[in-house]
């Protein structure tokens, strides 16, 4: 099929290409990663039903900007190294955001195909092409280091290794400036690597953006707690000009519901932790241990409830419940995530809510108390408040259960460093534009400014603040 | 990496060991941690620094081998590498003058209030320390111990050395004395502390006691370390280790212990069989 010889009515007759899966049944007793990748013969026909609007609604859709139907032409004409670095312009993690970005609410929301067809489901894949062109060029080793400015002896600290973290460091070391990561755990990537699971996200994946990153020359500390091992005063004290503060909303809720503290209740980012950053999925091959629960309660709605459900599947659950205090239709999880959890044997039990925790003798959990909800007035946040059914409380038999329903921001930062200014939430106040700081030289961008948000708005905040920071740099104006 | 400097068994199931850390030297205060790992396929696990020299750059640990991961750290020793080390973590010992100021350490315990002696001494404090063992070899760091206290009291379970009987007696000797305290420092098993908050809280005495739950972070991220102080829950890793004895509880807190202790066999039994923990 030659491109140029598609009209615009035989572009719509296109169906989406569906992106090959592991079968559910198979997956869930593996961590490989679940939808497998186009190959080249689907990348181009799904390229094809790209209709190159001038106006391009899907580009205003993306926090960075990425120039869509670009890239999409290059793969259209098989110039897969033109379409990734077209790509890489403004996207440092093109295979992560593939994989992970809620396209159907930006880029594929606006596109004009998905509006022909009244159906945003049928609007050109876009994350799936992305995730195309960025895996070819993982197949073929190391990425190409990008051109290095001549250095200006200027050294910039970046606190955090998350997506907005690893930006602002390639972003900044692009002009020449010397930059150093400092991160807390013993590993770098932040929820990339902690949080979000191997079955939606291969941890080899962070590994290489991270190694292109010590490739340009960024230097990675690891086991290094800013605020304890040394604070942001102190860094300036070592010489380095300007910080970018990027430490995540790495700090759980609970639900302050009686028996929380009994053995078997997690929060979802101890749960991941333990199985993603210390593999305890290969436990006893690895150190850390996990509960092996046969009957698990997860408890929220989010694409964190969603990861923490199909891990406790992948762990040998037998039943895995998802308790969620609103109908599905208000789930914040993406539909993709929600579907992939029910076709695995996640159990939905929708409006319905926690109020205890029963435990045994030596302290485990056994039963969750819960009662049902009815939809009533919607709330601040637009969507129906669920207020309880009285007298309708239930137990069910559990031995781990987990609870999904947020996280705030991390502390250590602004509390060791007080004219950092916060809201009332903890989240660091910055500048829209510049990510500017209260304290001089100190910027922030991700979810520590955001509040618990997503890979690509975190990407486009390290973005303008590694703008803001090299201009700062260049002229030494505050 | 850090670098180890020195490694030596203090007791049959107990070691020391410097290692080199110059940034955490330089910071670390009374009453704070670290969290290492001995591997890469290792657990993270949280030590509390016993002692340090920052113009020297290194710190000191003190540990008591009891599974896994504190037996591959005894297996290393000088000119070996420690794989990850991350600190100082937690709240330091809030110092000050208090009067005069009861430190107890239990067994391994004994360790960490070292610094904490050393820190109270310094702000001026009259520091008495009793010190806990089941029987006289258990009983560490007693020269230190003393180098740093007005008054050393030794206590063993089974009489092999100084009074005995358990450090709550002694305790309630010193008040029987007609001792007056001011603040009492514990650290040890939680099964001590939580008497030891019993009986200071019969005689109205404040008591600060060390908790060491489970942890993963270190850093607040994960909730792993939480207990129960009053009627919050408190995440060990950053609002404590201390907190106030009297308000602990310690039940909930030794049940959370207990949580891992099959799994923790297996690791044992398959490391003594030499079936892992390559050291990188
Ligand atoms: C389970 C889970 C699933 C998710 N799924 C998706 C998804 O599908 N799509 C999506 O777009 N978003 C998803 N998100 C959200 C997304 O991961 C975050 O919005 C994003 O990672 C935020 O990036 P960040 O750079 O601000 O911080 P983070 O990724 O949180 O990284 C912060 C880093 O800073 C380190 N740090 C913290 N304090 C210090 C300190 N004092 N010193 C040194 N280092 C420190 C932390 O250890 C961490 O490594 C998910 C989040 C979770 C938890
Ligand atoms: C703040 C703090 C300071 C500590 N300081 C010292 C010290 O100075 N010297 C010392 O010898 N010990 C100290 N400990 C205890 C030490 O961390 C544990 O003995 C160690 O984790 C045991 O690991 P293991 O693999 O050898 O044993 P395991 O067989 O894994 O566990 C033995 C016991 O240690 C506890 N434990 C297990 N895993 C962890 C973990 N990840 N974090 C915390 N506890 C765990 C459990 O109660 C378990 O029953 C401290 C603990 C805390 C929280
Ligand atoms: S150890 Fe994770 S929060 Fe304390």
């Amino acid at each position: 099929m030659e491109a140029k010889n598609l009209t615009t009515k035989e572009r719509l007759q296109i169906p989406p290409v569906a992106m090959p899966e592991q079968d559910p049944r198979e997956r869930v007793r593996n961590v490989s990663e679940v939808p497998i990748g186009y190959d080249a013969a689907m990348a181009l026909t799904e390229s094809q039903r790209c209709l190159q609007c001038k106006n391009a609604p899907c580009v205003k859709g993306c926090p960075v900007e990425i120039d869509i139907p670009a890239f999409i032409k290059a793969i259209v004409e098989g110039k897969y190294r033109d379409s990734i670095n077209k790509i890489k312009e403004t996207n440092i993690l093109p295979a992560v955001c593939g994989r992970v970005c809620p396209q159907e609410e930006q880029c594929q929301k606006g596109c004009v195909v998905g509006k022909a067809h009244k159906d945003v489901d049928k609007a050109v894949q876009i994350g799936k092409l992305e995730r195309f062109a960025a895996d070819w060029e993982m197949e073929r080793g190391e990425a190409e280091v990008p051109v290095i400015k001549a250095s200006t002896g200027k050294r910039v600290a970046v606190v955090g290794s998350g997506p907005a973290g690893l930006t602002v460091a390639a972003d900044v070391r692009r002009e020449g400036h010397e930059v150093t990561v400092f991160e807390a755990l013993h590993r770098p990537g932040g929820v990339l690597i902690y949080g979000i699971p191997e079955f939606r996200l291969p941890k080899r994946i962070v590994m290489r953006e991270v190694r292109n990153l010590e490739r340009m020359g960024v230097t990675v500390r690891t086991n290094y707690v800013v605020g304890k091992t040394a604070t942001i005063d102190e860094l300036f004290d070592e010489g380095f000009d300007a910080v970018f503060v990027a430490t995540g909303a790495g700090l759980p809720l609970f639900m302050r519901i009686p028996g929380e503290n009994l053995n078997g209740v997690y929060s979802a980012n101890e749960y991941l932790t333990r199985a993603n950053l210390m593999a305890a999925y290969s436990f006893p091959e690895s150190d850390t241990p996990i509960a092996r629960a046969r009957n698990v309660a997860v408890f929220g709605g989010g694409n964190v409830a969603m990861d923490a459900a199909r891990t406790a599947l992948r762990l040998g659950a037998e039943n895995v419940y998802l308790i969620y205090r609103r109908s599905k239709a208000e789930m914040p999880a993406r539909v993709e995530e929600v579907h992939h959890a029910e076709q695995e044997g996640v159990q939905m039990m929708l409006l319905q809510n926690p109020i205890r925790l029963i435990g045994d003798d030596d302290g485990w959990v056994r039963e969750v108390e819960c009662i049902k909800m009815e939809l009533g007035e919607p709330d601040a946040s637009g969507r129906r408040r669920p207020v309880p059914i009285e007298g309708s409380e239930f137990r069910v038999a559990i031995d781990a259960c987990i609870v999904a329903i947020g996280n705030a921001s991390n502390p250590l930062v602004p509390a060791t460093t007080p004219d950092i200014a916060v809201n009332k939430w903890g989240n660091i106040v910055a500048d829209e534009e510049t990510l500017k700081t209260s304290k001089k030289g100190v910027y922030a961008g991700g979810d520590i400014v955001l509040g618990a948000a997503t890979v690509i708005l975190a990407m486009g905040q390290g973005r303008k603040a590694a703008h803001a920071i090299n201009e700062f740099l260049a002229s030494g104006a505050w | 990496m850090n670098k180890i400097l020195e490694k030596e068994f203090i007791t049959p199931f107990v070691f020391r060991m410097k290692v080199e850390a110059p940034e955490i030297a330089r910071k670390r205060k009374a009453g704070q941690f670290i969290i290492l790992r001995t591997c890469d396929a290792g657990e993270r696990i949280p030590l509390t620094i016993a002692d340090g020299n920052a113009d020297e750059g290194w710190i000191e640990l003190v540990v008591q081998v009891v599974g896994k991961t504190t037996k591959q750290l005894s297996a290393l020793g000088p000119g070996q590498e420690i794989c990850d080390l991350a600190g100082p973590l937690g709240k330091p010992t809030h110092i000050e003058f208090f009067g005069t100021v009861v430190i107890v350490g239990g067994g391994i315990g004994i360790a960490p209030s070292h610094p904490i002696a050393q820190a109270m001494k310094r702000a001026g404090n009259r520091v008495i320390s009793i010190l806990g063992g089941r029987t006289k070899d258990l009983v560490i760091m007693e020269e230190k111990m003393r180098a740093t206290s007005d008054r050393v009291v030794v206590t063993t379970d089974d009489g092999s050395y100084g009074i005995k009987g358990l450090v709550t007696d002694a305790i309630q000797k010193l008040v029987d004395e007609g001792e007056k305290i001011n603040l009492v420092v514990a650290i040890g098993p939680p099964i001590m502390m939580k008497f030891v908050s019993l009986l200071t809280k019969k005689f109205d005495i404040p008591t600060l006691v060390s908790l060491n739950t489970i942890m993963v972070d270190g850093t607040g991220m994960c909730g792993a370390c939480r207990v129960t102080v009053g009627d919050q829950t408190k995440f060990v890793c950053v609002d404590g280790p201390e907190f106030d004895g009297h308000k602990v509880d310690f039940d909930e807190m030794m049940k959370r212990l207990r949580a891992y202790e099959s799994d923790e066999k297996t690791s044992r039994e398959r490391y003594e069989q030499g079936c892992c923990g390559k050291h990188r």
